[in-house]
């Protein structure tokens, strides 16, 4: 058994509470979600938090609810609630992809949405997700709530726009009709961390070419959206061209680094594969939705 | 779970006659369910830490961040101040007690704590006792170590380069990281085959550091009671009596006022074989603070500090005629032993078995030759269900014969087919001076091609491979020896490779046998009910078996090497064979007859010609211990005690097929199917066999894909969580399908030949040659494990790389 060093430990019963808490501890508080990722560091003794914030009682932060155009998930979601709404994999497919493969149903049952993004690890596949979908971030602190387009929240590894005295609210990712999506990762076993992924988002034009198109990348050092490669593909025909073109633009941009998963080279082609197939996915699931929920 | 095998068709397989019993509980062989499951299904198992004594405390290592440096100074004394520490030890304090060293299992010394150098990143530096578990760890981080930096030796063919760091300068005249050469077989006679064979293969084969990962890690509770001077201990210990002599030498305690308990083991694979440092500690711990003391390693500890696996770099060549008759196999292997030589092997072997790679096939010469070499990395080597390095035999060769396959563009199915030994053959006696007891190879072969279809699936191949898909299929045919050993050749540390039992019959017919061999979720508890059971006639639930607990067991070496079976299986049967005839006596005195006039069905004795007239065991042991007047020379028990010595070695065997598909775009393996054909001789209780080929089949899916102990420049461990050391779950396995034949062992007592680790021997050559051959279009004949995607992919790009 790994132990933790010492910490103390205290429950928060609503937002306000839990932001008080963390005002008063400062520096060395750490808030605890589902604690997948916090716990094990704790254990390792590569996180000392001297206080431990527990959430998991603050209900108004788990939700899932279509609303005005808007998808809202509460920041205390956890995968498997995000997996189980058939609302989500319906109007956002790649969300599913992606929770299929993060981690364990172990795992899922505990880990949250708003744990995953503050975490931030570059091999996390959420962070991906929420830039292709052009998520925003709700983010509240001691002078009330803010919201952070995923594209500034996300900063870099284990980097945010959540402060210390701040709390991760919800997160709003905008439904968008005739959006086709995707996620792949290759891993190395179940429940391992990307060894490489991709994830796209596209929306086709009435002639059939692709009006926009966001493609994403996890684990392969690039922050935010490949740009390029998105760019290459609007105003195109959908086809192994248009999306060789935007793998390669996808590999040009990815920066991996060599780890026990991979080396370099190889995980450059992941991303050019992992873009290419990605892409077929999206363009044929486009079309399927018509109609925006609610909105 | 498909088993393949319809059972009501197998008449080898031995079903009880239904006359004495209900089919679904035999008394005797059969699907018994497994004795010892309800206490692990409701989680009443006791593992050792589960164990709580009064007054216990909590033992923690501090270990070596670095893999080799000087130690310049510990210092303990704000650790000693921490209000919950009870002590602080450090390699200096274990010299004043002639303790910083122990013996390994290979006639070589390791530190129990530094005191000179640091030589693995992990290696145990000084022993914390305290409190509690919490105050043990945060008192590691107040001790302050000085090292001075030393150059490691991580890769082991630098390890013998004239300016390589020597890292056993304690060992008195080591001036180079030389272990060991070992030889085997003829090498005058191979040569000469291979300069006169029409085809030589050669290939450089590397079996990567792996670690068995139980998914209990190691442990003790060490209770030292200073009045009578008596020890007991708590281990996870896969050979209880061998650690106590090994304590009693090493400890100056004497043998008889030390009592080894090995509780639940929570999985050992030969993990639990050695005595690691800490559980030395532990009995240091208690000595000194006068209180029990408990050590539970972690996983990081396990992983990166107990005695891994393999690592062996092996080249392999074969020499063949160009029709595929197989000549003559050679082989040098350069054996990383890591810092200590710990490896668990019997005296003689230093390289284990290894010298089985002759295989399943009959031929005119062989030839190997190991070296062993230190390196700045964790001791050991013995362990993972590796047979004493049968494993990397059977791999090496298994693989080259795939080599052969390609090079002469013939089937490698077919290839094996023609170069079995034959069954006239047996028993055989190999190259290299291995005696085969019995062996028909071809059937085994035949039933694992049939059950998979072997002719569709490569038509299949064939289509697939026009339209550029990848699939492969692989072969592989293993022949283990097992069982060791017989005592005059095989010792660990002077101790004779013999196990013993001890059976009781008590009066009212219920049965105790007690061994010496120690279950780490085999099903001992019912397997060893089942011998007695089959040859007294007395149910299975009705016997009692007791283990792992020197006080109350019989002396002998312990459970690896698939050993318990044929060494403490054959001592069961044949104490029980010694009740049975003294229950003969006691029955005709019973009876007023001769015991002559006696003869046996199962349970029971009865008058020739009048098979009414007779005695059960029961009443035969009733009248034993009662006031039946017993005939001369027999006294009022019916116990037996026997401590088998094996005439040989069991040569276990089996054919295994494995079908994988490679996306060629992410270079993934996805394990489609595997058939496992297997031949352990008599089937004990068929179902316990398969759940040992079930598991074996995992382990070799695991070694063969993604389980590796890496390191860098520097000897970090690079495997040290389950976050980089991966182990498989249900998802990367397929459905196992099963089959056997039966070709009992001649000069076993009941014909078994042991099962524990054929799977995790031979299904590792066949999940790499399917990959390999998916590999095929790409050029590819060979590529080292583990088949990760990373490694995969490279191999496709015409870069395949050993793992490093
Ligand atoms: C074996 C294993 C495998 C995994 N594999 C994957 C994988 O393949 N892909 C993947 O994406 N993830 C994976 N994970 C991570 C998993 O998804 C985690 O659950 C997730 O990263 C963190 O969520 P959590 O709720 O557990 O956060 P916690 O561990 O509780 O917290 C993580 C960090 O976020 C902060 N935090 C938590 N909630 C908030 C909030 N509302 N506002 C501000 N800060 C907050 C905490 O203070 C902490 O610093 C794996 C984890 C494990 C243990």
């Amino acid at each position: 058994m790994q132990v933790p060093a010492p910490f103390d430990y205290v429950r928060a019963t609503s937002v306000a509470e839990a932001l008080q808490l963390l005002e008063r501890h400062g520096e060395e508080a750490r808030l605890i979600a589902g604690g997948h990722s916090l716990l094990p560091m704790m254990k390792l003794r590569l996180a000392r938090p001297d206080w431990i914030i527990d959430i998991n009682d603050l209900d108004e932060l788990r939700h899932v609810t279509v609303d005005g155009g808007l998808l809202r998930v509460g920041a205390l979601t956890r995968h498997a609630d995000l997996l189980d709404s058939e609302e989500v994999g319906r109007l956002f497919p790649i969300v599913h992809d992606a929770e299929r493969v993060i981690a364990d149903p172990v795992v899922r049952n505990r880990g949250t949405i708003g744990g995953s993004l503050a975490q931030a690890d570059p091999a996390e596949d959420l962070t991906t997700v929420c830039d292709v979908l052009r998520a925003e971030v709700v983010v509240a602190g001691p002078a009330g709530e803010r919201t952070v387009p995923m594209a500034e929240f996300h900063r870099g590894p284990y980097e945010t726009a959540c402060g210390q005295n701040e709390l991760l609210v919800e997160v709003r990712f905008p439904v968008r009709a005739g959006q086709g999506s995707a996620y792949e990762k290759v891993e190395r076993r179940v429940g391992d961390w990307a060894v490489a992924a991709a994830g796209a988002a596209v929306v086709l034009a009435d002639d059939g070419t692709i009006a926009e198109a966001a493609v994403g990348l996890t684990a392969l050092g690039l922050e935010g959206l490949a740009t390029d490669a998105a760019a290459a593909l609007v105003g195109q025909r959908p086809g192994e061209e248009a999306f060789a073109a935007a793998g390669r633009l996808a590999a040009e941009a990815s920066a991996p680094v060599e780890d026990g998963r991979g080396p370099v080279d190889y995980k450059r082609h992941l991303a050019d594969e992992l873009t290419r197939r990605v892409m077929r996915t999206a363009v044929a699931r486009a079309g399927a939705l018509t109609a925006v929920p609610g909105g | 779970m498909t088993t393949v095998q319809d059972r009501s068709a197998m008449p080898q397989e031995r079903e009880p006659n239904p006359a004495l019993s209900d089919p679904d509980r035999p008394i005797g062989y059969g699907r018994v369910q497994r004795k010892e499951d309800p206490r692990f299904i409701r989680g009443r198992g006791r593992y050792l830490d589960d164990i709580v004594l009064p007054g216990m405390l909590h033992g923690a290592i501090l270990r070596s961040p670095v893999a080799h440096a000087r130690l310049v100074s510990v210092d303990t004394t704000e650790a000693l101040a921490h209000p919950k520490v009870r002590a602080v030890v450090t390699g200096k304090d274990l010299e004043g007690l002639n303790l910083a060293w122990a013996p390994t299992l290979s006639a070589d010394v390791q530190a129990v704590l530094a005191t000179d150098k640091v030589r693995f990143q992990g290696q145990e530096v000084a022993f914390v006792v305290a409190d509690d578990r919490y105050a043990a760890r945060d008192a590691l981080e107040l001790i302050d170590v000085e090292y001075e930096d030393l150059p490691p030796v991580v890769d082991a063919r630098r390890a013998l380069d004239p300016g390589a760091p020597v890292i056993r300068d304690d060992k008195e005249g080591q001036t180079d990281n030389h272990v060991f050469d070992w030889e085997a077989g003829d090498a005058a006679a191979t040569d000469a085959v291979f300069a006169r064979a029409d085809v030589v293969v050669s290939e450089e084969v590397v079996y990567p550091r792996v670690h068995p990962a139980p998914m209990e890690t190691c442990g003790a509770i060490a209770d030292y009671e200073p009045v009578e001077g008596r020890l007991t201990l708590y281990e996870t210990s896969q050979a209880p009596h061998a650690h106590r002599t090994l304590f009693a030498m090493v400890a100056g305690i004497p043998e008889h006022k030390i009592r080894v308990i090995s509780p639940d083991i929570g999985g050992g694979f030969g993990n639990k074989v050695g005595i690691y440092p800490g559980y030395i500690l532990a009995v240091v711990g208690s000595i000194v603070t006068g209180r029990p003391v408990k050590w539970v390693e972690d996983r990081s500890e396990n992983l990166m500090s107990t005695s891994f696996a393999r690592d062996y770099i092996m080249r392999g060549e074969v020499a063949a005629t160009r029709e595929g008759k197989i000549l003559a196999v050679r082989t040098t292997v350069l054996a990383d032993h890591g810092a200590f030589n710990a490896t668990a092997q019997p005296t003689k072997y230093p390289a284990g078995f290894f010298s089985i790679f002759t295989g399943s096939y009959d031929l005119e010469a062989a030839h190997c030759s190991v070296t062993g070499v230190y390196t700045n990395k964790a001791p050991g080597g013995v362990a993972y269900a590796c047979s004493f390095r049968v494993t990397e035999a059977v791999y090496l060769v298994e693989r080259m014969v795939d080599v052969l396959a390609a090079e002469l563009a013939m089937d490698p199915a077919e290839l094996r087919l023609k170069n079995f030994i034959r069954p006239e053959q047996f028993p055989y006696r190999n190259k290299t001076g291995w005696e085969y007891d019995s062996g028909d190879y071809e059937p085994a072969m035949r039933m694992a091609m049939d059950r998979i279809g072997y002719a569709d699936l490569r038509r299949e191949q064939a289509e697939r491979r026009d339209r550029g898909e990848l699939m492969g299929i692989g072969v592989s045919f293993f022949t283990e020896t097992v069982g060791a050993g017989p005592r005059k050749h095989m010792d660990i540390v002077g101790l004779g490779m013999a196990d013993g039992a001890e059976v009781r019959v008590h009066p009212t017919g219920k049965a105790v046998v007690r061994l010496s061999v120690q279950t780490q979720g085999q099903g001992h508890e019912t397997t060893f009910a089942q011998i007695l059971a089959e040859e007294l006639g007395i149910p299975p639930e009705d016997i009692d078996v007791v283990h792992g607990d020197t006080d109350n067991t019989p002396f002998g070496l312990g459970t690896y090497g698939s050993r318990s079976t044929p060494v403490s299986g054959g001592a069961v049967a044949l104490a029980a064979r010694k009740v049975k005839d003294k229950a003969r006596l006691i029955a005709a005195a019973m009876l007023e007859t001769r015991p002559e006039d006696l003869e046996w069905e199962k349970g029971r004795w009865f008058v020739a010609g009048d098979p009414t007239v007779g005695k059960t065991i029961a009443e035969i042991a009733l009248g034993a211990h009662g006031t039946v007047a017993l005939p001369e020379g027999v006294d009022g028990n019916l116990d037996a005690e026997v401590t088998y010595d094996p005439p040989n070695l069991t040569f276990p065997f089996g054919a295994y097929i494995c079908v994988v598909d490679v996306d060629p775009g992410t270079g993934k393996v996805h394990v489609r199917r595997f058939v496992a054909v297997d031949d352990c001789g008599t089937r004990i209780n068929p179902m316990i066999v398969e759940g040992q080929i079930h598991g074996g089949l995992a382990d070799g899916v695991g070694m063969a894909l993604m389980e590796f102990i890496g390191f860098d420049e520097q000897g970090n461990c690079l495997g040290g969580s389950f976050m980089d050391y991966l182990i498989p779950t249900a998802v990367e396995v397929p459905d196992w399908e099963t089959g056997y034949t039966v070709t009992p062992s001649p000069h076993h007592p009941i014909g078994a030949k042991g099962i524990g680790e054929s799977a995790t021997v031979g299904s590792p050559p066949a999940v790499v040659n399917a990959v390999v051959d998916a590999l095929a279009p790409f050029g590819i004949r060979h590529m080292d494990m583990p088949c990760t995607p990373a490694r995969v992919w490279a191999a496709m790009q015409g870069r395949p790389t050993p793992p490093v």
